[in-house]
């Protein structure tokens, strides 16, 4: 049907070229995900000790360093969680364009690097040199200081958000109500920025935005609420463990309610991200570029870094609660507890192990993503009454619905076990064959359109 | 119903303030008095049989040499399929027409885009502003003697000829050029064509040549 | 004189004004809008136009007849066809020519072709206004298509004058016929194709089903015509009820609003009767290419026409409505008045009265759905 012929690198360029671009294009999500494995589990308190005791050779409870150590690990843990969310933001940032260019058949950034990967570097390196341009009537600190309260709000969330089996900079005992906590905190960056810029088109995209995520805030909690009750905990970690490396032991299979709250869930975090169908705050053909209005540079870049992380936001909080995180199937808390040993430090299974975890909830998350990416550029944008009857007459009562469903569900499920097991069996087959039912029509879809040719040589 | 057959019952309805249909050569037309042009339109519209329903077009004419501005009333009817075109002759000097808004909401833009350009009041009219041009545009372009005022808020409206600066920019250039490289003297038997004379210089966008020497 | 006087917005019943334009993404050329709103309710929105005035009936006046002709294409640069046949068919009449039947019959190709590229540019801004932009670049990608076809026969893109005053300027080239047909083999599926990318699609149905409502009574009093005039259930098309050129010769059914997502008359009945009607352009140009007559390609007409005292208007059905130019002669060469009546002009007027109560994203669908177009309301 279609011949695939990849025409890259072109003939002339130089090797060295094409090998550098092509090394950054594997080494940048190898290091990142090294990054993650490597030094997070090591900032944790035990590890710390453990390290002070025998590397330093201090006893970490009398040592005075001790201290210096931890607010040093801290500082290393905002580095780390801040390069991760920079550089997954400015990746997805290449791959939703691709992605949007080959759903309008065009082309996309395919200049800078090896299928334009480095794009993103070059948007930033950019934005960097622009003017940080404040409008003359503007309220210059609350309009310097906004997009800092949402790069901060963004950053917040990844302090409790697991991507690996010890891959969490604080494992916190109420991790996800903290989650839905900060994530608000975006919201008091908007309506500053909003209010500041002294931009009409600002201020009528911050009220929308605000009115927007302060309401789909209480259909995502209540459908955080599901897993939550299944779990019997509000710890991310505590979540995942919760579930089962098999789909049927997800959350998502094991009660129906649970699979519509992961709908509310889904959707309520697409509204909360300002992403279509909701992307009113930034409706390009309503408010121009709303809030974001009379930014530039590197401010303007901010905004859009948090756009970007928060997708693997959306995708993470989705797959901790309902897929099944990190879980690897057929390896148990056991497994893990072997793999590590007996030592201060885990062994190199252990480690390894820790990458494949990472891998099980990259794949997941960036599923998820996307699915995001797909409904952006194929859905149009619904309107602001639309938006609230949605959330009000529609999630809300199901969302408690799903809650309350679940309450019986739980006790029922501890009179008689085999209901779990029987849901969870017909849930994914019903998965299966809506699967099943998507594929074929894309190839339906495909088909028709067979006589044009999907020319990939300017990939 | 024809044309001739709707002018004969207007001016069986409004007698000798209709005028007598013009020569069918082209599309015809009937001149109706300009007080009567609001109660003409909505019997047209009233009247069953006739029901105009669609003002398609309004627009207006200028004939300084007879004096007065035309007002035509291009008139349709979307039950009966007919039509008939009505005009208005107003004076020159001060135009005013009570506007047929009243009667088909189209007139509203169509009478400010009349009186946007051609100066023509419409007494009665709701909305009566500029359309096109900036509320404190002077005149009326579309009147035949209108005269451009020179510039709109130190907006002129002519300009010099870039060309002309750019030529002088490029004759400064090849004479300071001339004068740092001197071209060598002509050789003796210098055929005409070969030698360019001081006057002529070349192209301006091509920057001359070095001699070579 | 009367002005604007902008009422003072009052401080304490949260009224904003705004203006909506004239740089503003969805405002399909430069327009403006006065927009008072109190909060996402609109009270009002004024339009101001005129930025792409540039006085084309003026400019009507100082050249000659033939002159005009690439002058008509600045009119509506989506649909220059219509402008060029509009004022061709005007000055034919005042010069009592006949066009040849193969003149009438690509003068009918090449302005459905044409129609069909304003429609797909008209739903395609429709779709991105709305929010979804992935339509837009497919609509672009046929209409690219339609882009060459018309180049190959005219040597323009856009602003093509391609007709002349008694006939068209270039015969078909070789293999033209062919080409077109295998475009409208391709682009009858890709109306089906439309359909499942976006005509379909709940949200977008929601956003326009029983949107700004133009009733019948409303849209024949305000002077609509074309598409928004059959959006709301007025069955008339000049084409077919006061046919002109070939149109006579072709079967083609006018498709007019039915309330196909809530009201007759809203912004889904303007929207999808454009979607209809470019597979029924796709029909007509067919059975053109099949008819098509052999002969002149232009009637013998001077080189400077002076045709006799007196005036003419011609109607014809363009993509944003009907297009009718309005030739006042003195028997010079030069035209003494020429007015052109568009659709967009019309379409512009019922804005104000229609947006009070509509919310602000419903004014950029009622905009487009309107295909309001800058350069036609402007001249």
């Amino acid at each position: 049907m279609s011949q695939f012929s990849f025409a890259f690198p072109k003939p002339g360029t130089k090797k060295l070229l094409v090998g550098a671009s092509l090394a950054a294009v594997i080494a940048i999500p190898a290091l990142l995900s090294s990054l993650l494995v490597f030094v997070v589990p090591l900032i944790q308190k035990p590890m710390m000790d453990a390290l002070i005791r025998e590397k330093l050779g201090h006893e970490p409870a009398t040592w005075g360093g001790t201290q210096w150590i931890y607010a040093l690990a801290l500082f290393l843990a905002g580095v780390v969680m801040f390069t991760f969310a920079a550089i997954a933001g400015g990746i997805f940032s290449w791959y939703e364009r691709r992605v949007a260019a080959r759903m309008q058949s065009r082309i996309g950034p395919n200049r800078v690097g090896a299928g334009g990967f480095l794009q993103w570097i070059a948007d930033a390196v950019k934005l960097l040199f622009k003017e940080d341009l404040v409008p003359g009537e503007a309220d210059a600190l609350i309009f310097r200081a906004a997009p800092y309260f949402v790069v901060a709000g963004m950053t917040l969330v990844l302090v409790a958000l697991p991507a690996g089996q010890a891959i969490v900079v604080a494992d916190l005992d109420v991790g996800i109500f903290y989650i839905l906590a900060v994530t608000a905190f975006i919201v008091v960056g908007i309506i500053l920025s909003g209010w500041s810029s002294n931009s009409k088109w600002s201020l009528f995209g911050a009220v929308r935005a605000t009115a927007q995520i302060i309401s789909y805030e209480i259909p995502a909690g209540l459908a955080i609420m599901v897993p939550v009750l299944m779990a019997g905990t509000l710890s991310t970690q505590g979540l995942i463990q919760a579930q089962g490396g098999w789909p049927w032991e997800w959350f998502f299979f094991r009660n129906p309610a649970a699979a519509v709250a992961f709908f509310i869930l889904f959707i309520s975090q697409l509204a909360e991200g300002n992403r279509t169908p909701f992307d009113l705050a930034e409706a390009e053909s309503e408010l121009v570029a709303g809030y974001f209005s009379e930014y530039s540079g590197f401010r303007f870049a901010l905004y859009f870094l948090v756009e970007w992380a928060n997708l693997w936001i959306i995708g993470a909080v989705a797959s901790t609660l309902f897929l099944g995180g990190w879980q690897i199937p057929g390896v148990t808390t056991q497994t893990w507890a072997a793999v590590r040993g007996s030592g201060a430090f885990p062994a190199w299974g252990w480690w390894a192990l820790q990458f494949v975890s990472l891998g099980v909830f990259a794949v997941k998350t960036l599923f998820l993503v996307n699915v995001v990416i797909w409904i952006r550029w194929t859905l149009p944008r619904i309107r602001i009454d639309q938006m609230m009857t949605l959330c009000w007459k529609y999630l809300v009562p199901a969302g408690f619905a799903a809650m309350l469903f679940t309450l019986l569900w739980q006790m029922v499920a501890l009179w008689v076990p085999m209901v779990e097991r029987v849901t969870a069996l017909a849930v994914l087959l019903a998965t299966i064959w809506v699967t099943w039912r998507f594929l074929v029509q894309t190839r339906k879809n495909v088909s028709l359109i067979a006589h044009e040719r999907v020319d990939l040589s300017n990939w | 119903m024809t044309t001739i057959e709707i002018h004969q019952k207007l001016q069986e309805a409004f007698g000798d303030a209709v005028g007598p249909l013009s020569e069918p050569k082209m599309d015809a037309f009937a001149v109706v008095k300009g007080d009567r042009i609001v109660e003409a339109c909505a019997w047209l519209k009233k009247t069953s049989g006739i029901e105009i329903d669609f003002l398609q077009d309004l627009t207006a004419v200028d004939w300084p040499k007879r004096n007065v501005i035309e007002v035509v009333y291009h008139l349709f009817s979307f039950p009966h399929r007919h039509g008939i075109v009505l005009k208005v002759e107003v004076d020159r000097a001060a135009p005013v027409v009570h506007t047929v808004e009243g009667v088909w909401k189209a007139a509203n833009w169509l009478e400010r885009e009349v009186y946007d350009l051609f100066g023509v009041t419409f007494t009665g009219h709701p909305d009566l502003r500029r359309v096109m041009l900036p509320d404190d545009w002077v005149g009326h372009p579309l009147l035949k003697d209108y005269q451009e005022a020179g510039g709109f808020h130190g907006i002129p409206n002519l300009r010099e000829n870039p060309l002309v600066e750019l030529r002088r920019l490029d004759l400064v250039r090849i004479a300071e050029h001339l004068k740092a490289n001197p071209p060598p003297p002509p050789p003796p038997p210098a055929p005409p064509a070969a030698a360019p004379a001081a006057g002529t210089p070349p192209a301006p966008s091509t920057p001359p040549a070095a001699p070579k020497a | 004189m009367s002005k604007l006087v902008l009422r003072r917005v009052d401080r304490n019943n949260e009224e904003m004004l705004i203006n909506f334009g004239p740089q503003h993404p969805s405002t399909h050329g430069v327009l403006n809008f006065l927009v008072e709103t109190d909060g996402e309710v609109m009270r009002k929105a004024i339009p101001d136009i005129g930025y792409l005035h540039r006085s084309l009936e003026k400019i009507g006046e100082m050249v000659g007849y033939p002159g005009y002709m690439p002058y008509t294409d600045r009119i509506d640069y989506l649909a220059a066809m219509f402008a060029n046949e509009g004022y061709a068919v005007a000055v034919e009449k005042l010069l009592k020519i006949v066009v040849p039947p193969r003149a009438q019959y690509l003068r009918a190709i090449s302005c459905e072709l044409n129609r069909i590229a304003s429609h797909l540019v008209s739903v395609g801004t429709m779709a991105t206004d709305i929010g979804a932009v992935t339509p837009l670049v497919y609509a672009l990608r046929e209409r690219e298509l339609i882009n060459d076809l018309l180049e190959a026969l005219c040597g323009a893109r856009l602003t093509y004058n391609y007709h002349r005053i008694g006939g068209v300027a270039f015969d078909m080239p070789a293999g033209w016929q062919e080409k077109v047909i295998a475009y409208l083999d391709r682009f009858d599926s890709s109306v089906q194709e439309w359909d499942r990318l976006i005509s379909t699609n709940e949200i977008y149905r929601k956003r326009l089903g029983g949107v700004a409502v133009i009733t019948r009574e409303q849209a024949i009093d305000y002077g609509l015509s074309g598409p928004n005039l059959r959006g709301s259930g007025v069955d008339w098309d000049l084409r077919r009820d006061a046919p002109y050129g070939a149109y006579p010769d072709f079967k083609f059914d006018v498709p007019v609003g039915r309330g196909w997502a809530g009201t007759v008359g809203d912004c889904y009945d303007r929207y999808y009767v454009r979607v209809l009607e470019m597979a029924q352009s796709s029909r007509i140009v067919r059975q053109a290419l099949e008819k098509m007559p052999e002969g002149e390609l232009t009637a013998k007409v001077s080189r400077k026409p002076k045709p006799e005292a007196g005036e003419a208007q011609s109607r014809i059905e363009s993509a944003r409505g009907e297009m009718a130019y309005y030739v006042v002669s003195d028997g010079t060469e030069r035209p003494y008045r020429l007015r052109a009546r568009t659709g967009s002009y019309m379409a512009m007027g019922i804005i104000e009265d229609i947006s009070p109560g509509l919310m602000v994203a419903d004014l950029v669908a009622l905009i487009a759905s309107l295909d309001v177009v800058a350069p036609e309301t402007d001249r």
